[in-house]
């Protein structure tokens, strides 16, 4: 059975008819064409498909695409604005927080989550954060660098 | 030369990398992100459930008949064997199965989901056989025998299959007198130590799309770090022309030796050939890549060392029995490293060493980060740090005593190349007050240090080639042809910087041009493994580069009337030592330069090639393992641990790990420190990380939930890194690779550390908190 939801992705809206078990994930990746969000597990263990809906960090994989009828979702795509790198981006590149890449949109926007919340949290507050999003690569300790200097930064 | 090389522009420098913006905006391409349209169809790939068994009854007639099903590919339609140097597998199994995941058929749909449903459909009657799991087991004589065929298989020329036995590859060393030397010992200390299967868990699972043309020509775009060497298994395995087989292969998400040689690629253009002029794709789910991608192969290790009363290392035996899986293609060769490195990197005059691939009804072993090496060092750096215990030795000290150095004979014969151990032994010591006590954090806890040293070879072929191919825009900026795989390592960046240096030009303006990686116009590269991109690769690009600038120097200087060895480029401009006259190079790199007057003209677009292939690796004696040169050259590290175990939990915390690497030339230096830091934790991680069966060889915990990798909470929050830099003979600038040994040595180095702390030894891993429990309350578990 197709159902006909509508969502705002990065402040644009989007009408899509979609089957009860889809995922948000799959309308993001297959039916929107944002790429950057990533399947990493389909199982809500890796985080790398985490997005903002309305402002908080999910799986898009455990959310099913009916339930994110009506909200507001952000992915990586919509971080920077006006050709200008949002200051988280531009913190992994600075520290470089970044190897592979394939955990970087999941960690970028779980780490947006946390900072539009807590402005200024302690190291143990943002490796909590980021503890169900699975990085193979870089040991994290670049990623948690970063997301502090942000915070300490105070801009973003 | 005018060119001053003794001051660098780029090289040596922590410039950002190249890679960054594309994947911090989501832009970066990875397979599964790749679009096909409408056309494309999905595939699923149907995996024994028994461990062992010939195939008495393969029934697809169900499935086919399944609305939307529009091929069921078997091993009837791949018949012929591949394999990277022993050719013991088929792309489907032909009569049996040999695993709990080996592949029996490819369903291919309109849909995922169709296919999904449909391959439950698959009707396989078995008769089963006995399995065996173990290395060790499978090495008895009364062993089930997994491959009746052995002997009839193809195989190169430096791997020894033993026919009729399980035993897939035999590597002997024979150095000196062992009998004897042991005689001499003044202590002697023997044991065995054992390390489960484990995986590579990169985020981003194994993807392939397939797509065979009706004229005969085959496009794959694979998730790969090899896709020479893949196009090169595809072309024997199918019968297909290399020339009409075509391999993309865009940015990996994750490789660590898990995307090298072939996985599901294999099955999916297989599946591919079934439905012609459509797209096929297979994406793994996580379950599947556990149970049905490559994984580290066990190991069964037994050692004895022996010292004389100095604490001098007299002679050593080594029986390493690696757990190669349901396949050897690839595993064969880790077995070879593990054999002529098997003293680890100590100089020991006296040396026994056997090591044997065994076939198990397993996932199949093959290339993973260390290959080879962390297996072996896992037992041997324990052993070590027993040694100099018994002795009285500092543990510090007695590796610094027995370590190999430059010039040393080594165990195969071969001349230690230059390299500084004792420099990484002093830095990491410092790096963690080495002899000093600390404080546990809390009454229940208790604190140690633990050392681990390691040395690892590319291993490799004799002869494998890196090419690279340079290209100048109209603008002056450059593009760069490589085939060397972005994997996260970052070598693109590293490329980008050798290529600046060499022409001249700013960093900036470097394009690489390797993502995706298509055989069909990129330049040849054997494989991105074996840490030996910045080596091998970076030699190939420099030499290109090396190429272009004088191309441009040659036009220059006929352009002044002067000779091109008065001439240099720099940041982008032609100068004149002589004349001090400049160039900009904008333009003229692709229109080149007028004559006087106009009258004709000098140049034309300017594209430059180079190449680089060791030349100089020799064969080594079946019997003895000895040779003049059985590798190209070692990396050398230490690393130290500083953690404290929960004595209420057998929970282990790692307060820091410092490492020390001798990388010959930091071409980027913090990226040098980014692998060391994500290394180590990927060391300390894969000390907890195991493949658990049951007893019918089904894995249990194929799950990220049940298999955990270290989240950010695990990680320590204190990681060291330094770098030594003692040149590589013929390495870019003196570099030479350090990508895999950073988790090498982090598990022994950890046991050394619980030692230290509750003075409790573990052999075998995982170093699971209950078996640190269990271990220190022995006394009380065996009342």
């Amino acid at each position: 059975m197709l159902h006909e939801i509508t969502l705002t992705v990065n402040g644009d809206p989007y009408t899509v008819a979609v089957k009860s078990h889809y995922t948000l994930l799959k309308v993001l990746r297959e039916q929107i064409g944002l790429t950057g969000t990533k399947i990493g597990c389909e199982n809500g263990e890796c985080g790398a498909c985490t997005v903002l809906m309305d402002g908080d960090p999910v799986n898009s994989c455990l959310v099913l695409a009916v339930e994110a009828d009506g909200h507001a979702i952000q992915t990586v795509e919509g971080l920077s604005k006006d050709g200008k790198l949002h200051p988280l981006q531009q913190a992994f590149i600075d520290h470089n927080a970044i190897q592979c890449g394939f955990c970087t949109p999941g960690m970028l926007m779980v780490a947006k989550g946390l900072l539009d919340k807590n402005s200024d949290p302690n190291e143990d507050e943002v490796r909590e954060a980021i503890t169900g999003n699975l990085c193979r690569c870089t040991g994290y300790i670049r990623i948690v660098d970063a997301i502090l200097d942000v915070a300490k930064k105070g801009e973003f | 030369m005018a060119q001053n090389t003794s001051e660098l522009n780029v090289v040596g420098k922590s410039v950002p990398r190249i890679d960054a913006h594309e994947k911090v905006t989501g832009a970066a391409i990875y397979v599964d992100d790749m679009q096909f349209g409408p056309g494309l169809l999905f595939g699923k790939i149907v995996r024994s459930k028994v461990p062992h068994a010939i195939i008495k009854k393969l029934d697809v007639s169900k499935v086919l008949a399944y609305p939307g099903v529009k091929a069921v590919v078997t091993g009837k339609d791949t018949p012929k064997p591949f394999g990277l140097y022993l050719k013991d597998r088929t792309i489907f199994v032909t009569d049996r199965v040999r695993y709990v995941g080996d592949a029996i058929a490819g369903v291919v749909a309109i849909s995922e989901e169709i296919a999904e449903k449909a391959a439950d459909l698959i009707e396989v009657e078995y008769e089963e056989l006995p399995a065996v799991f173990d290395p060790y087991e499978s090495f008895q004589p009364d062993a089930p025998i997994i491959h009746p065929d052995l002997g009839k298989y193809e195989v190169v020329p430096f791997i020894f299959p033993q026919a009729g036995t399980n035993i897939s590859q035999h590597f002997k060393l024979r150095k000196g007198d062992v009998e004897h030397a042991f005689d001499q010992c003044a202590l002697i200390l023997e044991d065995t130590f054992r390390l489960p299967q484990i995986q590579h868990v990169p985020i981003e699972p194994h993807c392939a799309v397939a797509r065979w043309d009706i004229d005969g020509n085959v496009t794959v775009w694979a998730a790969s770090q090899s896709p020479f060497a893949q196009r090169d298994l595809l072309a024997q395995g199918l019968d297909v022309p290399h020339g009409n087989l075509r391999v993309i292969a865009p940015y990996v998400g994750g490789g660590f030796g898990g995307k090298a040689g072939i996985s599901i690629e294999a099955n999916v253009v297989a599946m591919s050939r079934a439905v012609k002029g459509h797209p096929v794709k297979v994406r793994n789910t996580r379950e599947e890549e556990f149970v049905g991608t490559n994984v580290r192969q066990s190991v069964h290790a037994h050692y004895k060392i022996g010292v004389d009363k100095d604490g001098n290392l007299l002679a050593m035996e080594a029986q390493y029995y690696f757990g190669g899986g349901a396949s050897n293609e690839y595993g064969v060769n880790i077995v070879r490293a593990a054999g002529y490195s098997c003293t680890g990197p100590y100089d020991i005059p006296n040396v026994k060493g056997d090591s044997y691939c065994l076939y198990t009804n397993t996932q199949i072993g093959s290339a993973m980060r260390g290959f080879g090496m962390p297996e072996i060092h896992w037992g041997l750096e324990q052993m070590m740090d027993r040694m100099a215990e018994k002795l009285g030795i500092d543990k510090a000290e007695f590796r610094r005593k027995n370590c190999v150095r430059t010039g040393d004979i080594i165990l195969t014969g071969m001349t230690m190349p230059d390299i500084d151990l004792v420099a990484c032994i002093d830095k990491v010591a410092k790096a963690i007050n080495w002899g000093k006590k600390e404080e546990p954090s809390a009454p229940n806890k208790k604190r140690g240090k633990g050392m681990a040293i390691m040395w690892k070879a590319p291993a490799m072929p004799p002869n494998p080639g890196s090419s690279a191919i340079v290209r100048f825009n109209e603008d002056a900026t450059l593009n760069v042809y490589v085939s060397g795989q972005e994997i996260g390592q970052g070598t693109f960046t590293v490329m980008a910087q050798m290529a600046a240096e060499a022409v001249g030009i700013p960093y900036e303006w470097v394009r690489i041009t390797a993502s995706p990686v298509d055989t069909k116009y990129s330049p040849y590269e054997w494989q991105t493994v074996a840490s030996r991109l910045t080596w091998s690769m970076g030699n190939a690009v420099r030499a290109a580069a090396l190429d272009v600038r004088q191309k441009v120097l040659d036009v220059v200087a006929k352009y002044w009337n002067e000779d091109p060895k008065d001439l240099d480029i720099k940041n982008g401009i032609v100068v004149s030592y002589k004349s001090e006259k400049e160039q900009p190079l904008q333009k003229m790199v692709v229109y080149g330069l007028p004559n006087e007057n106009y009258e004709g003209w000098q140049g034309g677009p300017i594209v430059g090639s180079g190449s680089f292939m060791p030349t100089y690796v020799t064969g080594l004696d079946y019997d003895t393992g000895q040779g003049a040169r059985a590798v190209v050259h070692y990396t050398v590290g230490a690393q130290a641990v500083d953690l404290e175990v929960d004595t209420e939990t057998g929970q282990i915390d790692i307060i820091k790990i410092a490492s020390a690497y001798d990388v010959g030339k930091a071409i980027n230096p913090d990226l040098v420190l980014t692998q060391i830091e994500g290394g180590a934790v990927h060391g300390m991680s894969s000390a907890f990380e195991g493949y658990v069966f049951d007893e019918k060889g089904r894995m249990v915990n194929q799950s990220l939930v049940d298999y955990k990798i270290a989240t950010a909470m695990d990680a320590p929050k204190k990681i060291h890194g330094d770098i030594v830099e003692t040149p590589l003979e013929d390495g870019p600038w003196g570099a030479r690779g350090v990508g895999e040994h950073v988790m090498v040595q982090t598990a022994p180095a950890m046991a050394n550390a619980i030692a230290d702390a509750v003075s409790i030894r573990i052999n075998n891993l995982p170093l699971s908190a209950e078996k640190v429990y269990m271990m220190m309350h022995k006394e009380e578990f065996e009342k």
